[in-house]
């Protein structure tokens, strides 16, 4: 009667819902945006959600499917911030052309430093690279400090914006599409030859030696990707906030990251997405609790990794065909009641 | 002139990341965890004893109080927080995340106790004034000399006596320390107090040196000292040492000649090299995974 | 007279002080089951480190199909031909079953990261290959059933042996057992037996074990060799290593080795 139920079929029809589902957002979005009938400070957080969305994702490829702590992850995002900045400052261009261009641009030079730093750090094994990749962090944020180029301690500013008047929804959609896109890539990297590599070295790095896997190779690739993603979320963070601060791209940065992929679930797409989400929309919410909320976090942090470690999601991801095939089901059987149950 | 005071000066804090690098080298010698709060208990030490001095106690009761409460406090971490994971079997990265956990929520409660601005100690040492070419340096001898005199005092525990080579047994192999009669728990717990009360030393120490003391002098001190004990060879007591003083040495220097901005690259610059050229630190030992 | 698909000679490491294995050597030849036997610490696993390239020797060689493998990483020799299972099982605990194995076939696979990302043809057409040759050999091993579990819900005996098919997933030239049987009762490692004398026929290898059980081993390997402190003692077929005097000296101090249990 009805095509065979294979993986594949499964697969293509989730990949066409979702589609569906993210298009339909964002044109509702835009329309809502450009009437008017959002608030700019719903907007706003909105993109930083997106921006703390590809940061996490992408440093749940390294930490939670690779199983390797990184801690200079916000490292990153400040060399794409700056490249990607100085470039639009540089060439001068409408915002909305020369974005994309200082995107990649950041992505690449973050990635680039990723790649320098891999080589002589990923040999190392786990508690060391947390603190080579936390020492890098540090590095580049001091430096950062010192130089004139970037205008030090101060700031650096100037660069253009979008202006929320005549703009109001560009860099939103930006964000929304390269979030989408990070979601994606990392997902399909995941389920490929490649991500099981990667996996297998977070399971039994000696084991997957054994079974042929080149695991010095993979560990750069993966660290490098996931500079590369930092790169371009720092570089969206630069547009949005107009002035890019070193302190706010520290080791607290790092860990705030760490955590969102850590309670998400290591290893979970979906959960660093849901948690970047509500640890990015909840201190808002909570405006109150402001001074309390480094140590709920610290409490929870803890308390995850005694009770939960596998985090909110474990490993699991969402599976976008459940809801489809209970719907489907649901009218079959329906379709079944009202032919008086013949035929098959 | 000003290179000496700086060399002196680089000498006198070696001494106080040796301490502290002491007291990591041990944790990690015995459950293999950078324990990142290791750290935060020097600024508890440091707060402790700020507060005891404050309440008009003489000096050896803010001292004593100190170590006590930093040894219970370390006792409590390890129980609490990593004993749990360690009997679990639980990832490395699983405890290396608690121990972030831990050293955030010290910094933030201890800030939201105390404040985040600085606070000022009185001096803690009635010393006599000694000087070397027109530069005071009672403070920084007092420094290496208790430095000098916990290391001596550590070997010889962990050489000599039962609790110490029980110590040695459960770092090297814990399961075959448990088969043989140790109660590795409680050697593990004894390991988180001795390191402890020598980061509370330390503390002592710093509040002697430096005057003043913040909810976040933790953070910076305790990896400066952890790249120290890396430096010197993780597990090794003389490492741990010669990592400290060559460390504080190296933060003089950069700030004489160098750019003194640049201090902290200096240091996880330090730690990049050794870890590239020798992994297990000048005098520490290679250790094999069990295959 | 069959050709040597895996020769060590003089084989030795030193940790320190400790002469974990010293002038070892030995041979197998093609389609061999040969049995590395020797009691607890004599250095069995560490030889089997040595030949995967985990550790490396003080001194001595290993040829693999007559070139030398010294300067060959772990991944390397595991694509010349050389695959492993391990004393404690080393699985990919949090993978399904047939990802382990496929995880195992990766060398085999050519798509670039590109291609797997935007799941290009060469993506699409290479994984339908390599889940076909997955479920085959998982069929062959009896677990095509389990395909989708996770590896850490499996039963222990079928643990073992999906670590014994992952291995088999590299197309090796050998196959390394590091106590395939310890742990099984009677049942189980009478299957296992025949699981390894079916898949050395059907996969066309050669196979070198370690094991404890000893009627296990004199039932399976065609030739055994004898540890004990890290050097060979005895080698010969089964036969004459259980009547060995030193042989039964270095395990039991007295007792013949496999010999029916009457007392």
């Amino acid at each position: 009667m009805s095509k065979p139920w294979t993986k594949t079929r499964k697969r293509a029809i989730s990949s066409l819902i979702t589609l569906g589902f993210l298009v339909v957002v964002l044109l509702v979005m835009n329309v809502l945006i450009q009437l008017g009938l959002v608030n700019a400070g719903v907007v706003d957080m909105l993109k930083f959600i997106g921006i703390n969305i590809i940061a996490a994702v992408s440093l749940n490829m390294v930490s939670g499917m690779m199983g390797q702590l990184v801690l200079g992850h916000a490292g990153f995002m400040l060399v794409g911030a700056y490249a990607a900045a100085m470039f639009t400052n540089a060439v001068g261009w409408p915002l909305t052309a020369s974005l994309t261009p200082a995107l990649i641009i950041g992505g690449l030079l973050a990635a680039i430093i990723g790649f320098l730093i891999g080589i002589p750090a990923l040999r190392l094994r786990g508690d060391y690279l947390a603190i080579i990749t936390l020492g890098f962090g540090e590095i580049i944020r001091v430096i950062a400090n010192s130089l004139t180029i970037t205008n030090g301690a101060k700031g650096y500013y100037g660069f253009p914006t979008f202006s929320t008047r005549q703009d109001p929804a560009t860099l939103f959609n930006f964000i929304f599409v390269i979030a989408a896109f990070v979601v994606f890539f990392s997902y399909t990297f995941g389920t490929s030859r490649h991500g099981r590599a990667v996996i297998a070295i977070r399971e039994d790095e000696i084991a997957a030696e054994s079974s042929g896997i080149r695991t010095t190779y993979y560990k750069l690739l993966t660290f490098t990707l996931s500079a590369f993603f930092a790169g371009v979320a720092g570089g969206l963070l630069a547009h949005q906030l107009g002035i890019i601060d070193p302190s706010n791209y520290g080791f607290s940065k790092s860990v705030e990251i760490l955590m969102m992929v850590v309670l998400g679930g290591m290893g979970s797409i979906t959960g660093s997405v849901v948690s970047a989400s509500v640890l990015t929309f909840l201190p808002e919410v909570l405006r109150g609790f402001a001074n309390y909320r480094m140590l709920i976090y610290s409490v929870l942090l803890i308390c995850v990794m005694l009770f939960r470690p596998k985090g909110l999601f474990g490993r699991a991801e969402l599976r976008v065909i459940k809801p489809y095939e209970w719907l489907r089901d649901r009218h079959r059987a329906k379709k079944a009641q009202k032919t008086g149950g013949g035929g098959s | 002139m000003y290179f000496l005071t700086q060399l002196l000066n680089g000498l006198g804090v070696g001494a106080i990341y040796a301490l502290v690098a002491l007291g990591y080298s041990m944790v990690y010698g015995i459950v293999q965890l950078i324990n990142f709060a290791h750290g935060d208990i020097i600024m508890v030490g440091s707060f402790t004893v700020y507060t005891i001095l404050s309440w008009n106690f003489p000096v050896p009761v803010a001292v004593m109080g100190s170590i006590l409460f930093c040894a219970i406090v370390g006792m409590i971490i390890s129980r609490v927080a990593y004993q749990r994971l360690l009997n679990k079997g639980a990832p490395r990265i699983a405890l290396l995340i608690t121990a972030i956990g831990v050293s955030m929520l010290l910094q933030n409660l201890y800030q939201l106790i105390y404040g985040s601005g600085a606070k000022a100690v009185p001096r803690m040492f009635d010393l006599p004034a000694i000087t070397v070419g027109g530069v005071q340096i009672s403070n920084t001898l007092l420094n290496i000399a208790v430095a000098l005199v916990m290391m001596v005092l550590l070997q010889l525990m962990v050489g000599r006596t039962k609790t110490g080579k029980a110590m040695q047994a459960t770092s090297e192999d814990a399961g075959a320390a448990t088969l043989m009669g140790i109660n590795t728990s409680r050697i593990i717990l004894f390991t988180f107090a001795i390191g402890s009360a020598l980061a509370a030393v330390g503390s002592v120490l710093y509040n002697n040196t430096y005057q003043q003391i913040t909810p976040y002098m933790g953070a910076m001190l305790g990896l400066k000292a952890f790249v120290a004990a890396v430096f010197g060879g993780i597990g090794s007591i003389p490492g741990a040492m010669l990592g400290g003083f060559i460390l504080g040495i190296a933060e003089g220097l950069n700030n004489a000649y160098g750019n003194s901005v640049l201090t902290d690259a200096v240091v996880f610059g330090l730690l990049i090299i050794i870890l590239l050229i020798k992994p297990a630190g000048l005098l520490g030992k290679h250790v094999r995974e069990k295959v | 007279m069959r050709p040597i698909v895996l020769e060590v000679e003089d084989l030795s490491v030193y940790f320190g002080g400790l002469r974990a294995v010293e002038a070892v050597s030995f041979y197998i030849k093609k389609g061999q089951i040969v049995g590395l036997i020797g009691p607890n610490g004599a250095g069995k696993t560490t030889i089997f480190n040595l030949l995967t390239g985990v550790y490396a020797p003080t001194r001595g060689a290993i040829y693999l199909d007559e070139k030398s493998i010294l300067k060959k990483k772990t991944w390397q020799r595991s694509q010349m031909g050389m695959a492993r299972t391990f004393q404690n099982i080393r699985l990919f605990k949090d993978m399904s079953v047939i990802d382990n194995v496929k995880t195992a076939m990766n060398n085999q696979l050519d798509y670039t990261m590109l291609s797997g990302v935007f799941r290009g043809p060469g993506y699409r057409k290479e994984e339908r290959a390599v889940s076909r040759r997955a479920h085959d050999l998982l069929d062959v091993m009896g677990l095509d059933a389990q395909a989708d579990e996770y590896a850490r819900n499996l039963p222990y005996g079928q643990q073992r042996k999906l670590e014994i098919a992952r291995a088999l997933a590299s197309n090796p030239r050998v196959l390394l057992l590091d106590e395939p049987a310890a742990g099984m009762n009677p049942t189980e490692t009478a299957e296992l037996l025949q699981t390894i004398r079916m898949v050395r026929d059907r996969f066309d290898l050669s196979v070198l074990l370690i094991e404890h059980d000893m009627s296990f081993v004199m039932d399976i390997c065609e030739y055994i060799f004898v540890l004990d402190y890290g050097r060979i003692i005895a080698a010969g077929e089964p036969e004459d290593v259980r009547n060995n005097p030193q042989v039964i000296e270095a395990y039991l101090g007295g007792e013949a080795l496999g010999a029916d249990d009457d007392a």
